[in-house]
C-alpha cells in the first residue's frame, strides 16, 4: 500500500512534475488550436442563422463554453484544495493557485459576452436573472480567492488558507445558486425569461461542444504554464531549480 | 518521554536549523540557546504542535504528537513570548479564566495564593493594562504555580523579570522537575535551576546540530 | 463540553463589557446607515416601505462586517489564541463559543433596534414583527459564516477589506431569505418558507462553520 502511494506522490513533487508539464503543454496548445479552429469554423460558417436572434446569437460559441469552464474550473480548484489539505502535497496548492486566474477570466468573459448578447436581444446590458447573478457571485468568489492568496506572504499558509476558502466556496455555490433562483422567481417582473431555449440545430451544438473543448484544452495549457512559473518562483533556492536555470543560462 | 528526531525548520526561504534531535525523560530539562533568529521559538512551537516541522518527527511517549492530538495537548503547558493575559481583566480574573478554559477549575483561594507567590497580591483587582511589563510577566507565570501537566514549554520565561522573580520561576521549574515533569525552555541568561537534570542545546551552531543528546 | 462553551462565552462577554465603546460604535453605524437611506432616496412612504427590508438587512450585514475583524485579532495579538489552540478540547468548540458571544454582542443589538428603525420606514405591525424575527434567526448565520473569513484573514495585510471581499458573497443567501421574508409578508404571501430556509442557513452557519474556522485558525498560527 505504502509503495503504491509513494509511486503516485512521485508526480506530486515539483521536481518530477516540472519537465512532465513542459512536455505536455505544446500538446494541449495544439489540441486547443485544432478544436478552436474547428469550432469557430462550424460556428461562423456552417451553423445556420437563428430564426429569432439573427447573426447575433453566434456569441454563444464563446459565451456558453466560458460559463461552463468558469464553473468547472472552480470544482477542479476545490478538488486540488481538498487534495492539498488531505495529503499535504505541495503541488496541489500550486495547481489551485494556477487555475484561479483562468477561472476568473472565464467568469468575466461569460458576463461580458452575456452583456453583449443581451443588448441586441433584450435591449439591456444586464438583467438580474438567476444565472447572471450567480455567475457574478462566482466571479466574486474567484476574486476573493486570488486576493486572499495575494495578501499572504508565506506560500504554504497562502495555499492552505486558499484551500479552506475554496472548499467553503464550493459548499456554498449550490446554496447561493438555489437562493438566487428562488429570489429571481419572486422578483420576476418585466424581464425576459432565459429558460425558454429555442431548440438548437445539431450544427450549433457541435460548434459549441468543439469550442468548449478548445476552452478546456486552453485552460489546461495555461494552468500548466502558470504552475511551472509558480514552481520556479517558490523553489528557486532548491538545487534542481538552480541546476535547471544554470543549464539554460 | 519527549523525543525529537531530525527536526528541520524552514522559515520563508531560509533553513533555520536541520537535523535537531534530542530525547528528554521525566525530571529532565532542556535549555535551548542560540543567537536571535536561530529558531528557538520556532522549535518550541514545533514541540507544541503549532507549527509543522519541515521534516523530522516529534514523539511523546513513543507516539507522534500529530497522532496524539488532544491527548498530547492535555499534558502540555505552553507559555509563549506573549503573555496570553487580557489587558482588560485583572490578574485574578485572568488566572481564573485561563483555568476555566483549560477545564481545570481553580478556586479563588488557590488563585490568590498563586498571585501572592509571584508578588501580585494587592494588585489582583487592578486591570492588567495598568501593570508594568514585569508585573504582566509575573501574572502570566502565576499559571505555573498550580500547573500539574507533565510537559512545560516556556519561551523566555525570565525576560522582563527582576532577580527575585527569576529565582522564583527557577524554583517552580525545579519543583516541577523533582515531581518528574519535563521542561523545555529558551533563555539568554544562565539561571541555576535548583533540582533536576539540565541539558543544553545551542541552535545555529553546526557542531551542536549534529550532537545527539 | 457545554461548560467549555459557557466559559468561552462568559470570558468574551466580560471582555466586551469592559470595552463597550466597540459595541456602541457598531450599533450606531447600523442606525446611521439605515437613517441615511430616506435622505438619499426621498421620503415617500410607499417607496420607503418597499425598500425597508433590503435596507435594514444590508445595513445589518455591514454592521456585522464592522465587528468581525476583532473576533480573533485581539486574542491573536496577546497570545491567548495560541493557548486556546493548545487546549485539549476541540478548537471548533471554542470557536462555537466565540461565535455565540459575537452574536450576543454584535447581532442581538441589531435585532432589538430593528423594530424602531422599521417604524422610520413606515412598516406595518406584522411586517415589523417578521423583520425582527428574520434578523433574530438570520444574524447568528452572519456571525458563524463571518468567523470563517475572520480566521482566514487573521494577521493578513489589509485584513478588513479582504474580509468583506471573502464574506459578503457568502452572505447573499442570508440576505435573500431575510429580506425576502419581510417582502413576502408585505405582499401578503406569508413568510413561513423564507423563515424556515433562513433557520436552516443559521443552523448550518453556526454549527458547521466552526470547523473550517478552526482549521483556518490553526493555519494562521503556524
Amino acid at each position: 500500500m505504502r509503495n503504491k502511494l509513494i509511486n503516485w506522490f512521485r508526480y506530486a513533487s515539483p521536481q518530477t512534475f516540472y519537465p512532465l508539464a513542459g512536455r505536455m503543454i505544446p500538446w494541449f496548445w495544439g489540441l486547443a488550436a485544432i478544436f478552436g479552429v474547428a469550432g469557430l469554423f462550424i460556428g461562423f460558417l456552417l451553423a445556420p442563422t437563428d430564426a429569432q436572434q439573427g447573426e447575433g446569437y453566434r456569441i454563444i460559441f464563446l459565451h456558453v463554453p466560458a460559463s461552463w469552464m468558469s464553473m468547472f474550473i472552480y470544482l477542479v480548484m476545490a478538488f486540488w484544495a481538498a487534495t492539498g489539505l488531505a495529503f499535504n502535497t505541495r503541488l496541489s496548492g500550486m495547481m489551485a493557485s494556477a487555475l484561479a486566474p483562468t477561472g476568473a477570466l472565464f467568469a468575466f468573459l461569460s458576463l461580458w459576452t452575456g452583456a453583449l448578447w443581451g443588448k441586441p436581444m433584450w435591449g439591456t446590458w444586464w438583467v438580474w436573472d438567476a444565472r447572471l447573478t450567480s455567475e457574478l457571485i462566482l466571479l466574486f468568489l474567484y476574486i476573493g480567492f486570488i486576493a486572499l492568496q495575494a495578501a499572504i506572504d508565506d506560500p504554504r499558509r497562502a495555499d492552505k488558507a486558499g484551500a479552506i476558502l475554496a472548499l467553503v466556496g464550493v459548499v456554498n455555490i449550490p446554496i447561493i445558486y438555489f437562493s438566487v433562483q428562488w429570489w429571481n422567481t419572486l422578483h420576476q417582473g418585466a424581464s425576459v425569461s432565459l429558460t425558454r431555449a429555442p431548440s438548437m440545430a445539431a450544427m450549433m451544438l457541435w460548434g459549441m461542444l468543439l469550442c468548449a473543448l478548445a476552452c478546456w484544452m486552453y485552460s489546461i495549457a495555461v494552468a500548466l504554464m502558470r504552475v511551472r512559473v509558480i514552481m520556479l518562483e517558490r523553489e528557486r533556492h532548491t538545487d534542481w531549480v538552480r541546476a535547471l536555470l544554470r543549464g539554460k543560462a | 518521554m519527549l523525543e525529537a528526531s531530525n527536526l528541520e525548520c524552514v522559515r520563508g526561504e531560509r533553513c533555520l536549523f536541520a537535523g535537531v534531535s534530542f530525547r528528554l525523560e521525566g525530571g529532565e530539562m532542556l535549555a535551548l540557546q542560540g543567537r536571535n533568529g536561530s529558531g528557538k521559538t520556532s522549535l518550541l512551537r514545533m514541540l507544541c504542535g503549532l507549527t509543522p516541522a519541515a521534516s523530522g518527527e516529534i514523539r511523546w511517549c513513543g507516539r507522534p504528537i500529530a497522532q496524539l492530538g488532544d491527548e498530547f495537548r492535555s499534558e502540555l503547558c505552553f507559555l509563549g513570548h506573549q503573555n496570553a493575559i487580557k489587558e482588560e481583566l485583572t490578574p485574578l480574573e485572568n488566572i481564573l479564566s485561563t483555568a476555566r478554559l483549560a477545564q481545570e477549575p481553580l478556586d479563588e483561594d488557590a488563585a490568590l495564593a498563586a498571585l501572592e507567590l509571584v508578588g501580585l497580591l494587592g494588585r489582583e483587582d487592578l486591570a492588567c493594562r495598568y501593570l508594568s511589563q514585569g508585573q504582566k510577566r509575573r501574572a502570566a507565570l502565576a499559571r505555573l504555580v498550580h500547573e500539574k501537566r507533565a510537559l512545560w514549554v516556556l519561551d523566555e520565561p525570565y525576560v522582563a523579570l527582576d532577580r527575585a522573580a527569576t529565582e522564583l520561576v527557577a524554583g517552580l521549574v525545579g519543583a516541577h522537575l523533582q515531581r518528574g515533569g519535563l521542561v523545555v525552555l529558551t533563555t539568554h541568561q544562565a539561571v541555576a535551576v535548583p533540582a533536576g537534570n539540565v541539558r543544553e542545546l545551542t541552535l545555529g551552531d553546526d557542531v551542536a546540530l549534529q550532537q545527539r543528546l | 463540553m457545554l461548560s467549555l462553551i459557557r466559559a468561552v462565552i462568559g470570558r468574551d462577554l466580560r471582555l466586551a463589557m469592559r470595552r463597550q465603546a466597540d459595541i456602541v460604535a457598531a450599533t450606531f453605524f447600523f442606525i446611521i446607515v439605515v437613517s441615511l437611506f430616506p435622505l438619499g432616496v426621498g421620503p415617500e412612504p410607499d417607496q420607503l416601505r418597499r425598500l425597508a427590508p433590503g435596507v435594514l438587512w444590508v445595513a445589518a450585514l455591514l454592521a456585522t462586517m464592522l465587528s468581525l475583524p476583532r473576533l480573533f485579532a485581539d486574542d491573536h495579538r496577546d497570545g491567548t489564541l495560541e493557548q486556546l489552540a493548545l487546549a485539549p478540547q476541540p478548537l471548533a468548540l471554542i470557536v462555537l463559543g466565540k461565535v455565540i458571544a459575537h452574536w450576543l454582542v454584535a447581532g442581538l443589538p441589531l435585532v432589538v433596534l430593528a423594530p424602531v428603525l422599521g417604524v422610520q420606514f413606515d412598516l406595518a405591525g406584522d411586517a415589523l414583527a417578521v423583520l425582527t424575527l428574520s434578523l433574530l434567526i438570520g444574524t447568528p448565520a452572519l456571525s458563524g459564516i463571518g468567523a470563517i473569513g475572520a480566521a482566514l484573514t487573521l494577521g493578513v495585510r489589509g485584513g478588513g477589506v479582504l474580509l468583506s471581499l471573502l464574506v459578503l458573497p457568502l452572505y447573499i443567501p442570508v440576505l435573500i431569505f431575510g429580506a425576502g421574508a419581510v417582502d413576502a409578508t408585505v405582499t401578503g404571501l406569508g413568510a413561513q418558507a423564507h423563515l424556515s430556509l433562513l433557520g436552516a442557513l443559521a443552523l448550518g452557519g453556526v454549527f458547521f462553520a466552526p470547523w473550517p474556522t478552526a482549521a483556518a485558525l490553526r493555519v494562521a498560527l503556524e
